[in-house]
């Protein structure tokens, strides 16, 4: 099973609230002091992909489409222990709308060979629009399922679980496909042994430009021909917390639940 | 700016989040002028089409009952040949995981743009424009889709209803395949929480890392039933295997748009914020006074859940009698 997993690095979503600040010049966050980490759903997605790797052995290539710092996400995969790792340097400033990041992405799986298994995130922890995956899906003509958060191989075959609004679904077919991944209790994404962080710096790392994969990047690179961001702003929260009263806990608590039966009775 | 066409799955008949998607349409009908249509794909639940009729212009309806299993291949394929013809400027979904998974690749069969999980959508100088919570909750985002049609699955109970347009609606039936496909779905499963699904929920108990293990989820679901609500919870106690993932409200799971979110011992860390930020009232119960999910609260309890919890179904008990 040859599969790759796309891996896109953001800016650490677990900035709190208070230090997040918007830069309405670019429309996207301002650095700050934040770090950038690979996306969660990334890790999902390679963790996914390690674990399949056990059952129906393959080689796993992780790809970043991102900026010089884009290694860092591929170092980690490589300690994670994939085997491969391709990023393709973004070179323009404007963040890339996903049907641009699409097309780079596809152009890079089409220049590696052919997979099983192309494995994307669910969304990301910066905007979290979540089309990338179905684009990509479409670009590379596959078979495309969201949700998965189990992959088995069965007879020839794959046989997936994912998550809906209701409960779970049970899909089966052939390879190849397009799956974007969500997380689950058997995805939680590994730490690297420290003995594979060392060894990462061993295994390859491939750089490509946009040129490299016959793209244009000064057409493709505006990225906003899909959509735009024309306005980003932190909302003013006119909400003001009001803390129930009481001299006992019995007291607050009754407080609190008549406050709970005021609004559910409201809603009817 | 032409016509708008929402697309409403049968199985769910008029629900409140088909409701919302309609009245989003409306809205945008309005304002851009053309004709409101809607595409039901599936047999239509009983009364939804009257419900529908009254909404707007025109009706096409994709009855087969091999269509009410859904299949992301034949799904697509459908709704691809009866949006071509109809040629709409907006193309509306709603919220639920279908809706959701096709919008991408619709966007791309028909030429078109596509957004996700919009709170607002409308023109601006004949572009259209949609606003959705960007970075975790934390800021708000406007996208002006470039290219038509424009294909939005949107936040739909946040989006108030549609209102009678005094007319009929003529109704159309299509006869239409579902091409077979290498990717099939087999199974479906519901998880056992009787009742509806998150995202049409109008009263939500939630429960985070706090609580610590599945038990205590009993006693949340108990409190819920107090009050007819549905249960959730956060993404740290669905990773921890305490709760199903159809439970997790959060950036990572459902967005959710409840009159009233009840959040038990979570933190309100900006992930969660996305899921259930759009909720009319946030009250919450958490040891800590600077959590930041009170800043988000109308009400709240400073005091450990593990007190509140058995008294305040109690007390709801009693007052809901």
């Amino acid at each position: 099973m040859k599969t790759l997993v796309c891996m896109k690095q953001v800016l650490d979503p677990d900035v709190p609230a208070r230090d997040f600040q918007v830069d309405s010049e670019k429309k996207e966050a301002k650095r700050g002091s934040a770090n950038l980490v690979t996306d969660i759903f990334s890790e999902n997605a390679l963790e996914t992909a390690l674990q399949l790797r056990q059952a129906a052995p393959g080689e796993i290539t992780a790809l970043c489409y991102g900026g010089e710092q884009g290694e860092d996400v591929l170092r980690k995969a490589l300690a994670m222990t994939a085997d491969h790792a391709v990023l393709v340097s973004r070179e323009g400033g404007a963040n890339p709308d996903p049907e641009t990041v699409a097309k780079v992405l596809a152009a890079a799986v089409r220049k590696l060979g052919a997979f099983d298994l192309v494995l994307v995130g669910r969304e990301s922890g910066d905007w979290g629009v979540g089309q990338t995956g179905g684009l990509l899906a479409a670009e590379l003509g596959l078979p495309f399922l969201s949700l998965v958060d189990r992959i088995e191989v069965a007879a020839g075959g794959l046989r997936l679980r994912r998550q809906t609004d209701v409960g779970f679904e049970i899909a089966e077919g052939t390879p190849p496909a397009l799956l974007t991944i969500t997380n689950s209790e058997s995805n939680v994404p590994r730490i690297p042994k420290t003995r594979d962080v060392m060894m990462s710096y061993r295994k390859p790392l491939t750089k490509w430009s946009l040129a490299d994969l016959g793209l244009d990047a000064a057409a493709l690179e505006d990225g906003r021909s899909f959509y735009e961001v024309v306005d980003l702003y932190v909302p003013k929260k006119d909400v003001r917390c009001e803390f129930v009263e009481g001299d006992s806990l019995e007291d607050k608590v009754d407080a609190f639940a008549r406050r709970v039966a005021e609004v559910v009775n409201a809603v009817g | 700016m032409s016509d708008v066409t929402v697309v409403l799955f049968g199985e769910y008949g008029m629900d409140r989040a088909a409701q919302g998607v309609v009245g989003a349409g409306q809205r945008l009908q309005r304002e851009g002028g053309g004709a409101l249509h809607a595409v039901v794909v599936g047999p239509p639940a009983p009364g939804m089409i009257d419900a529908l009729a009254a909404l707007v212009d025109r009706i096409v309806v994709a009855g087969a009952g091999e269509l009410a299993q859904y299949q992301p291949e034949g799904t697509l394929a459908v709704l691809a040949e009866l949006l071509e013809p109809l040629s709409p400027g907006v193309v509306l979904l709603g919220n639920d995981t279908y809706s959701q998974e096709v919008t991408p690749r619709l966007a791309h069969r028909l030429g078109g743009s596509s957004l996700a999980d919009a709170v607002a959508v409308g023109l601006e100088g004949g572009a259209v424009r949609a606003t959705r919570s960007a970075y975790g909750g934390k800021a708000l985002a406007v996208y002006e889709l470039k290219r038509s049609p424009a294909v939005v699955w949107v936040r739909a109970r946040a989006l108030a209803p549609g209102e009678p347009t005094g007319r009929q609606a003529a109704v159309e039936e299509q006869t239409i395949a579902m091409p077979a496909a290498s990717l099939r779905i087999v199974e479906r499963k519901r998880e056992a929480q009787a009742g509806v699904r998150l995202e049409e929920a109008r009263v939500i108990v939630s429960g985070g890392r706090g609580l610590g293990g599945p038990e205590p989820f009993e006693a949340l679901k108990t409190l819920a039933s107090t009050i007819g609500a549905q249960t959730g919870a956060s993404r740290a106690a669905c990773d921890a295997g305490w709760v199903p993932p159809s439970w997790q409200v959060g950036q990572t799971g459902k967005k959710v748009a409840p009159e009233l979110y009840l959040a038990i011992a979570i933190s309100g860390a900006s992930q969660h914020l996305l899921g259930m930020g759009d909720s009319k009232v946030i009250a919450a119960v958490n040891t800590d006074p600077d959590a930041p999910i009170f800043k988000h609260c109308s009400f709240g309890i400073v005091e450990d859940y593990r007190k509140v919890v058995p008294l305040l179904t109690e007390k709801l008990t009693e007052l809901r009698k």
